[in-house]
């Protein structure tokens, strides 16, 4: 880990986010959240849904600068994943690619649609792919910019459990190959143990960071054993802080 | 097969509507043939229906360009779309001869003026069409295009005006005929050439077999480019919504 002051450090600071609801009333959305990831770090937030984890990660991409507090994100091009895949319905999955990443290498966007079992639907338009691989596609998008800061919001979501399992693979794959800071949001705890360095626990709305959890050991070693363990003392932490 | 039997039944009815109104009020597809075939043979046919289609797509271009630059402005902004709409309903609403004798007095019995005054009054159209679709464009696509990044060129021409296409496709259609009527009146007011100017002639002389003449071959040269260019433009841009199934 790469001492404090680097600037391949993602900073986070949000002191206030409020909404202003359609009946006028003023909704507190988060409140005080800090945290910094190192360079190559994986952090992942779990919380329960509607606590503003969303609103979170568009604040971290800078595409809402409504709120209190500053956020630093390390230089160079950001790769998103939203929560629907948002490929241009009128562009093939190809091109969906290259007008986004322009200067990317037959080659390497050959290896990306490979790692991803894509190679086949290269052609293809968005409307005729599975939301699995639309999904994939989405995710080949976010790693073909290069990016030095990847944000995943909820990547996996709606997808039957044995593929959603796949494309973790796949992701941890990816981001194991070359190290990206990388921010992901989930519901899923299994899928928070498996994939963190650091694991933040959410509150509900307005949303506060209740634990900030470090797992020592790389991803790729983790043996389903201490993923259990890890998922239950997790639950039991979210149960504890339900309550309180 | 249905559009051949419906083209006999135009001819049968206007034949019928001719031998009762006698050939001076409503001459037969024959004599009107004849007068087509021999102003065809003379070049004037073709020069005047040049002259019109010329007219036609300069001002139709010009309406469509700058309607939709105006059109997703005004979608895009409100500060725009409430500076721009009080002028955009009194454009709307200003007869189309006014706008071209205006044009006419200011700007001189031209070519410009008369271009322009047709864009004029196509112009609201277009600019009303376009501000509905930039209003309903996707926030999603847009999100994503500024998290990556894209340059905005790039981001018009690949985000925006797909997304703007049927829009685009509607306002032309109606645009086309709307504009390919102005133009006939602005010739007939202050152009030496083209069909209306032909048709103001005709009208002096109350030669109806002439002005069904260059009327008819005008709608034929609008049938021609609607099957041949805005059909296979639009197939093009609608690609990837015909391979779903």
């Amino acid at each position: 880990m790469r001492p404090a002051g680097d600037p391949a450090l993602l900073d986070i600071r949000i002191l206030h986010k409020a909404y202003v609801a359609a009946s006028g009333e003023r909704l507190e959305v988060l409140s005080d959240i800090a945290f910094a990831l190192a360079h190559g770090e994986v952090g992942v937030l779990v919380g329960p849904s509607g606590c503003g984890k969303t609103t979170m990660l568009r604040i971290i991409a800078g595409l809402d600068t409504d709120f209190e507090g500053a956020v630093r994100r390390p230089p160079g091009r950001i790769g998103m994943v939203f929560q629907e895949p948002r490929l241009l319905p009128w562009r093939t999955v190809e091109e969906n690619i290259r007008l986004i990443a322009s200067d990317i290498g037959d080659e390497k966007l050959g290896a990306l649609f490979r790692l991803l079992g894509l190679e086949a639907h290269r052609s293809h338009y968005p409307g005729e792919l599975s939301l699995g691989l639309a999904r994939r596609v989405a995710l080949a998008r976010a790693f073909a910019v290069d990016p030095k800061l990847l944000i995943l919001d909820e990547p996996f979501t709606s997808l039957d459990a044995p593929l959603a399992a796949r494309l973790r693979e796949e992701l941890a794959t990816l981001v194991d190959r070359s190290p990206v800071t990388t921010l992901l949001v989930t519901h899923d705890v299994d899928e928070a143990v498996r994939l963190a360095d650091r694991l933040f626990l959410l509150s509900a709305r307005p949303a506060r960071i209740l634990a900030d959890l470090p797992i020592a050991r790389p991803r790729a070693e983790r043996s389903e054993h201490e993923v259990a363990a890890l998922r239950s003392d997790i639950g039991h932490k979210l149960h504890v802080f339900a309550k309180t | 097969m249905l559009r051949l039997v419906s083209f006999a039944l135009f001819l049968a009815v206007w034949s019928l509507g001719s031998q009762l109104a006698g050939e001076q009020m409503l001459p037969a597809p024959a004599t009107v043939l004849a007068t087509i075939t021999s102003e065809a043979q003379s070049g004037a046919l073709f020069l005047n229906l040049g002259a019109t289609l010329a007219r036609v797509f300069l001002a139709f271009a010009l309406a469509m360009t700058v309607g939709t630059a105006i059109g997703i402005l005004m979608g895009r902004s409100q500060v725009v779309d409430r500076l721009g709409d009080p002028w955009l309903l009194v454009l709307l609403n200003l007869p189309a001869l006014v706008v071209i004798v205006l044009a006419y007095i200011w700007a001189g019995l031209t070519e410009v003026a008369a271009i322009a005054a047709v864009a004029v009054n196509k112009l609201p159209n277009a600019v009303v069409t376009i501000r509905e679709g930039a209003r309903a464009l996707d926030p999603g696509f847009s999100e994503m295009a500024r998290v990556f990044e894209m340059p905005r060129w790039k981001m018009l021409r690949h985000v925006m005006l797909p997304q703007l296409a049927p829009y685009i496709a509607a306002a032309s259609r109606s645009g086309l005929s709307l504009v390919w009527k102005i133009v006939l009146v602005v010739e007939l007011l202050g152009r030496p050439n083209g069909v209306g100017f032909e048709i103001g002639i005709a009208f002096q002389l109350f030669d109806v077999t002439r002005i069904l003449a260059y009327a008819l071959s005008f709608t034929v040269v609008v049938l021609v480019i609607e099957t041949l260019l805005v059909q296979p433009v639009e197939r093009h841009a609608s690609r990837w919504r015909s391979r779903l199934a």
